[in-house]
């Protein structure tokens, strides 16, 4: 495998930084963001490489579940930030959170457990890896179908009412509502898996073959990650959306807009 | 012939956002078979509010009846179904107007001066005034014991203002549901509540006002 200097590391800096500098000289905008976001990928990587190294070092069970939680807590974040309705309470940051967990890790330890087989099952070589594919994927779709659906559910009001009104009951009235959630959320996965391949050489089994995988191997491992990934995301869209759109109304199938944050942000 | 009955009935949102809204206490009335009560009062008195909270859209304390049915004791949707609720604007949620229908009686839309061909255009291309009548139409489709109607004719030139009163009135003649209507249209008030007026029948009418939380008979002050 060849490894990398920090020459290497500074070649690819210099390229986004001749980027911002460009984007500052047009007035495009964005530079400040594409410098705090370029920075943040640098010292975060660095931080869960010098975590990785003790982790895979000891594979202790308690090290690896403080690992997942701290992942799935900052997912949860995320999920809650990308919104621009949020629920009020601790609704807002339950119900996203919630669906990760029970969605990424029952996908993540079940192909740990069935399919990939390492000893112990949670080894952190691997478990830590899969669980970060599959939660920052499920993350994506969730984050993205919550807010369609609490947006949506603002900018429908009058519709949705409308179809109370006439005698619709909560489920009727809030399916078009939870179908454009449901296709936000799955799109990116559905796209991905779509130019897997032909489009593009997903970035899992790219770092495979990069480190002299044989490309068969790299493959399998990849269809793999690209199944568990589309059933993670898919399982925890469902359910967030389901959740979500049962926090909307209540038990008389009313739409329950004062659940939501009155400011949109 | 249904009757509709509510008791110390409070909104729930008026109750938690008293700067946006008059109406600060319990409210009571009773519409007939066959009655129309119209109501009228200053904007932000919460006559929308009143109408939601009886359908049931909105969170409310007290109770409301159909004839003996009370509204807690039917699926929300089926009570909603039976207490028709018509807000102010209408919306819809198919493009073409047809699709919202599965039965239009031509005669209902002559009533209104509708021309069937309108059913085959979309939504966005029909004018305020036609969506608010065929708006109407579907409220009445679902064969509603009572019909709570929120400024149904704002949008109507007085023609058809006219038949959109003359459908109602027959409608409630026909089938003897209870009715109330929002209408800021002193003349239009008379018109619906006057035994002798111009929609003649058996009907009884009544007004009130809906002013300072409380419901006032037309004249005194709240």
């Amino acid at each position: 495998m060849i490894t990398l200097d920090a020459l290497d590391l500074g070649l690819a800096a210099a390229l986004v930084i001749a980027l911002a500098v460009l984007a500052w000289r047009l007035q495009l905008g964005m530079t400040g963001a594409l410098l705090v976001a370029a920075l943040r990928t640098v010292v975060q990587l660095l931080l869960i490489g010098l975590v990785l190294r003790v982790v895979f070092a000891y594979v202790n069970p308690l090290w690896v579940a403080l690992l997942a939680m701290a992942m799935l807590l900052a997912a949860g974040r995320e999920v809650w930030a990308r919104q621009s309705r949020r629920f009020t309470g601790l609704w807002g940051f339950g119900i996203g959170t919630s669906s990760l967990f029970i969605s990424s890790f029952a996908v993540t330890v079940l192909a740990l457990v069935v399919s990939v087989g390492p000893d112990p099952w949670y080894q952190p070589r691997y478990s830590i890896p899969l669980l970060g594919m599959v939660l920052g994927n499920t993350m994506t779709g969730i984050a993205l179908a919550m807010d369609r659906l609490n947006a949506g559910a603002w900018n429908e009001r009058r519709v949705i009412e409308a179809r109370l009104c006439t005698g619709a009951d909560w489920p009727a009235a809030s399916l078009k509502l939870r179908r454009d959630a449901m296709r936000v959320g799955l799109l990116p996965i559905i796209n991905a898996m779509a130019a897997a391949g032909i489009i593009s050489l997903p970035g899992m089994m790219t770092g495979q073959l990069l480190a002299g995988a044989p490309p068969m191997e790299a493959v399998k491992y990849q269809i793999l990650i690209m199944l568990l990934i589309a059933a993670g995301t898919g399982f925890g869209t469902v359910l967030a959306v389901q959740l979500a759109a049962r926090r909307l109304s209540d038990a008389r199938h009313r739409l329950r807009l004062d659940r939501l944050d009155a400011q949109a942000r | 012939m249904p009757r509709l009955r509510v008791q110390e009935l409070f909104s729930s949102i008026a109750e938690s956002h008293p700067q946006n809204c008059a109406w600060r206490q319990p409210v009571s009335f009773d519409v007939a078979p066959g009655e129309c009560l119209c109501l009228h009062g200053p904007s932000g008195a919460g006559k929308t509010l009143l109408l939601r909270a009886a359908a049931d859209l909105d969170r409310s304390t007290g109770s409301a009846w159909l004839d003996d049915v009370e509204r807690q004791a039917l699926p929300a949707h089926e009570w909603r179904r039976r207490v028709a609720y018509l807000p102010a604007e209408s919306a819809w949620w198919f493009e073409r107007m047809g699709e919202h229908f599965s039965t239009l009686d031509p005669d209902w839309l002559q009533s209104l001066a509708l021309d069937p061909r309108m059913l085959t255009q979309r939504v966005e291309d029909l004018s305020t005034g036609e969506r608010q009548r065929f708006a109407l139409l579907r409220s009445l489709i679902q064969q509603p014991g009572a019909l709570l109607l929120d400024e149904p004719t704002a949008s109507l030139d007085a023609p058809n203002t006219r038949r959109v009163e003359q459908l109602v009135t027959r409608w409630r003649d026909r089938h003897g549901i209870a009715v109330v209507w929002v209408s800021h249209d002193a003349a239009q008030r008379r018109r619906l509540t006057q035994p002798q007026g111009p929609l003649q029948g058996p009907l009884q009418g009544r007004q009130l006002r809906f002013a300072g939380g409380r419901l006032l008979p037309p004249g005194t002050r709240p």
